[in-house]
């Protein structure tokens, strides 16, 4: 075990797949020699050549179109998208290539090596350019794993998995967390299941739900709830495509109870589908309605920051009237 | 422009590759590096009085750059990008157009806003997100715009202005405005998909508009040769999809203000987009947020130094004895001083009121909207130490 930073714990996923197969590239804008704008990809240039982590040219269709061509070959390809912000100039070849990849050729073909890292998420004086969640656009797209880790140890067994999963992985970083989330990392390869729900915390009263840096916030609001002696069970969802339904199920038929926060807006968010689907499952088990809470259907906005951003006190106030409805 | 569209074309009966090298396109210049005009060229027609604004902006933004680099380090704003070492390319650009010619800029061309007249004020107001910036505090410092000045707000995202200033030079066209747009972007952004698409849709709708690219070098810490492109830069992408194009020194005000105010011409009175290429280098990093230490020597950072475009003109204009040095000097000071007086003045200025977060999403806030921020405001009452920034005013009203 070594005390690593979420960017180390990337790192070392990477350095890790790239000695394990000659087969895995990492490429991005800025991400050769230089390491990237957040220096995740540091050192692997010189311990593996500038034809395995390589810079592209600034253009983010082409670097997912380029790697879905070299996953087509049967290439691990591991692509970075500079921020979450910027991907959308490569939605077409996500949504419309990489995810439908296998489907539409029966089989024939697929870009199951394909994984695209984008650091995701606000709480850093970033704007509009800089703070989005994109994920909801993603999971509304079949075909394509969404993962959103947490913290060091889980960003890097998440990682290795991502890479050598056979399907395209959407796998987005919370970059507030990127040298703020410190924990202890096995040094060595580990993996851990896409698709599975991670309890945080058990608790039985109510279950909070949360994903990637939104998971910290969830944690700080059931330690104030547990004050008042409300009892939470916080689950971090890990994967958002496809998701860990009866996790979530047998927690909220345990507890009665359930509150998603993510940091996107509210609207078609992915808190929207966890809810609809869960009073589905557990609806005779609900003692009050599936509280979300989540970004103000804005724009992420500058100097209103701080206001905007879904922190403890708001989940915390969800919890609460969760418990007294 | 292809002379024929019907693949009437000459024949010849031996396979023949054009090598990629086969155009490589000079770089236009008139005033040396020591500040002399070059034999065989001309200094452009240009009185003293235009001279003079042209250099006294170059100064100011190189002090506004230099003291909110200073600024960000002390902590006093999140974020900066400076235009060092390419104030003649925005600037000697905005001097050649008409103050009703539309900027749409990337997010280095705050020389050519300050030619407009955007007051040190303004920009403040904008770096420090307080109530008084036009964009309401809602971006990231350096992303300005001014309706009044017709400069588009600037966006994060690169080379999306592309396309927008061959759609908004449509528009001037059809109202026979007879104005044009300029549109800036750097080299990297030319990697983009949108700059091929920007530029194919004004060569084929024949629109007034000025695509300048601004070739400094860098894209973060990308190089450009090798690495961004593996051409001739970006010039002869203009020739390909049919535009005129020139290649000019982006330090020498003087090559860029000809080539603009020819481009201008071309595009005003003969609805010719131009594709200009100002050769440059970006001497601070890409924002504060980067060290090219990383990635650059300082030899090379030491020898972009002696072809500095600041320096340049001044040494041209104590030739002409329009400056002298001394002059250069004072006016250098008082326009620090005035930039301390503006900064010091912005940071005490609120941010927007709570009220503002939910305009301007749509002309006016939907209902849910309304109801996010009632129970927005709700919630700051309740914990206002948390929202010490809003919370103080949350009942007084914008």
């Amino acid at each position: 075990m070594a005390k690593m930073n979420l960017l180390q714990a990337v790192n070392s996923a990477l350095d890790i797949a790239m000695a394990k197969s000659d087969k895995v590239y990492s490429f991005g804008e800025d991400t050769g020699s230089f390491g990237g704008v957040f220096r995740a990809t540091s050192g692997l240039t010189e311990k593996y050549g500038r034809h395995r982590n390589f810079n592209t040219p600034l253009v983010e269709q082409g670097i997912i179109g380029f790697a879905n061509g070299l996953a087509s070959q049967g290439s691990y390809a591991v692509a970075e998208i500079q921020f979450g912000d910027y991907i959308f100039p490569a939605f077409d070849q996500i949504v419309n290539e990489a995810a439908k990849f296998r489907y539409r050729s029966g089989n024939e073909f697929n870009v199951g090596g394909l994984t695209i890292r984008t650091p995701y998420g606000g709480g850093i004086s970033g704007g509009h350019y800089h703070s989005q969640s994109p994920e909801a656009y993603f999971a509304h797209t079949p075909g394509m794993k969404i993962v959103m880790p947490r913290n060091p140890y889980m960003a890097k067994g998440l990682l290795l998995s991502a890479i050598f999963d056979p399907n395209p992985v959407l796998f987005m970083e919370p970059k507030r967390l990127y040298r703020a989330a410190v924990g202890e990392v096995p040094e060595g390869e580990y993996m851990l299941e896409l698709g599975k729900a991670d309890i945080v915390q058990e608790g039985t009263d109510v279950t909070v739900l949360a994903w990637g840096a939104q998971v910290e916030i969830a944690e700080k609001a059931a330690e104030m709830a547990a004050q008042d002696g409300i009892s939470c069970e916080v689950i971090d969802l890990v994967t958002i495509l496809p998701w860990d339904v009866d996790t979530v199920a047998e927690s909220v038929r345990k507890t009665g109870r359930l509150v998603v926060t993510q940091e996107a807006p509210l609207t078609n968010g992915f808190a929207s589908e966890v809810a609809a689907t869960i009073q589905e499952e557990c609806f005779l088990y609900l003692e009050s309605p599936i509280a979300r809470v989540c970004g103000l259907d804005t724009p992420y906005p500058l100097s209103h920051e701080k206001e905007y951003f879904v922190d403890h006190l708001k989940v915390y106030e969800a919890i609460k009237a969760s418990m007294t409805y | 422009m292809a002379k024929d569209t019907q693949h009437q074309l000459d024949i010849v009966t031996q396979p023949q590759f054009i090598d990629g090298s086969a155009l490589t396109i000079p770089m236009f210049q008139i005033l040396s590096e020591d500040g002399t005009i070059r034999k065989g060229a001309k200094a452009p027609e240009m009185d003293k009085e235009l001279a003079l604004k042209i250099f006294s902006t170059m100064q100011f933004i190189r002090i506004l750059d230099e003291r909110m680099i200073a600024a960000q380090r002390q902590g006093r704003i999140s974020f900066y990008l400076s235009s060092l070492g390419e104030e003649a390319a925005s600037i000697g650009s905005a001097a050649a157009l008409i103050p009703e010619d539309m900027i749409m800029g990337q997010y280095r061309e705050q020389g050519a806003l300050a030619f407009r007249g955007f007051t040190v004020e303004q920009f403040m107001n904008q770096l420090f997100s307080n109530e008084r910036d036009f964009g309401k505090g809602r971006q990231m410092p350096v992303h300005y715009g001014c309706a009044d000045l017709n400069f588009m707000t600037i966006a994060s995202p690169l080379a999306t202005q592309i396309p927008q200033a061959t759609g908004y030079a449509y528009g001037q066209k059809m109202d026979k405005s007879g104005t044009c747009t300029i549109c800036y972007f750097g080299e990297g952004a030319a990697s983009e998909g949108d700059f091929h698409a920007g530029l194919n849709m004004a060569s084929v709708y024949k629109v007034p508009v000025i695509f300048f690219c601004r070739n400094n070098g860098y894209a973060i810490s990308t190089p450009s040769q090798g690495e961004q492109y593996g051409g001739d830069g970006i010039a002869p992408r203009g020739v390909a999809y049919g535009m005129k194009t020139i290649r000019v020194d982006g330090n020498d005000v003087f090559a860029v203000y000809e080539a603009t105010r020819l481009a201008r011409e071309l595009a005003v009175e003969h609805n010719e987009p131009v594709l200009i290429e100002g050769m440059s280098y970006r001497m601070a990093g890409h924002s504060t947020s980067d060290d090219p230490t990383g990635y650059r020597t300082r030899e090379e950072e030491n020898a972009w130094k002696g072809k500095d475009p600041v320096v340049r003109f001044q040494k041209w204009l104590q030739n002409q004895g329009w400056i002298t040095e001394e002059q250069a000097e004072q006016n250098y000071e008082e326009k620090k001083a005035m930039v301390l007086a503006a900064l010091k003045e912005a940071e005490t200025i609120p941010v927007p009121h709570i009220d503002e977060i939910i305009e301007d999403v749509y002309d006016t806030p939907p209902k849910h909207l309304q109801k996010q921020l009632a129970e927005l405001k709700a919630h700051i009452r309740k914990y206002p130490e948390a929202y010490p920034k809003t919370a103080p005013r949350i009942d007084g009203g914008k």
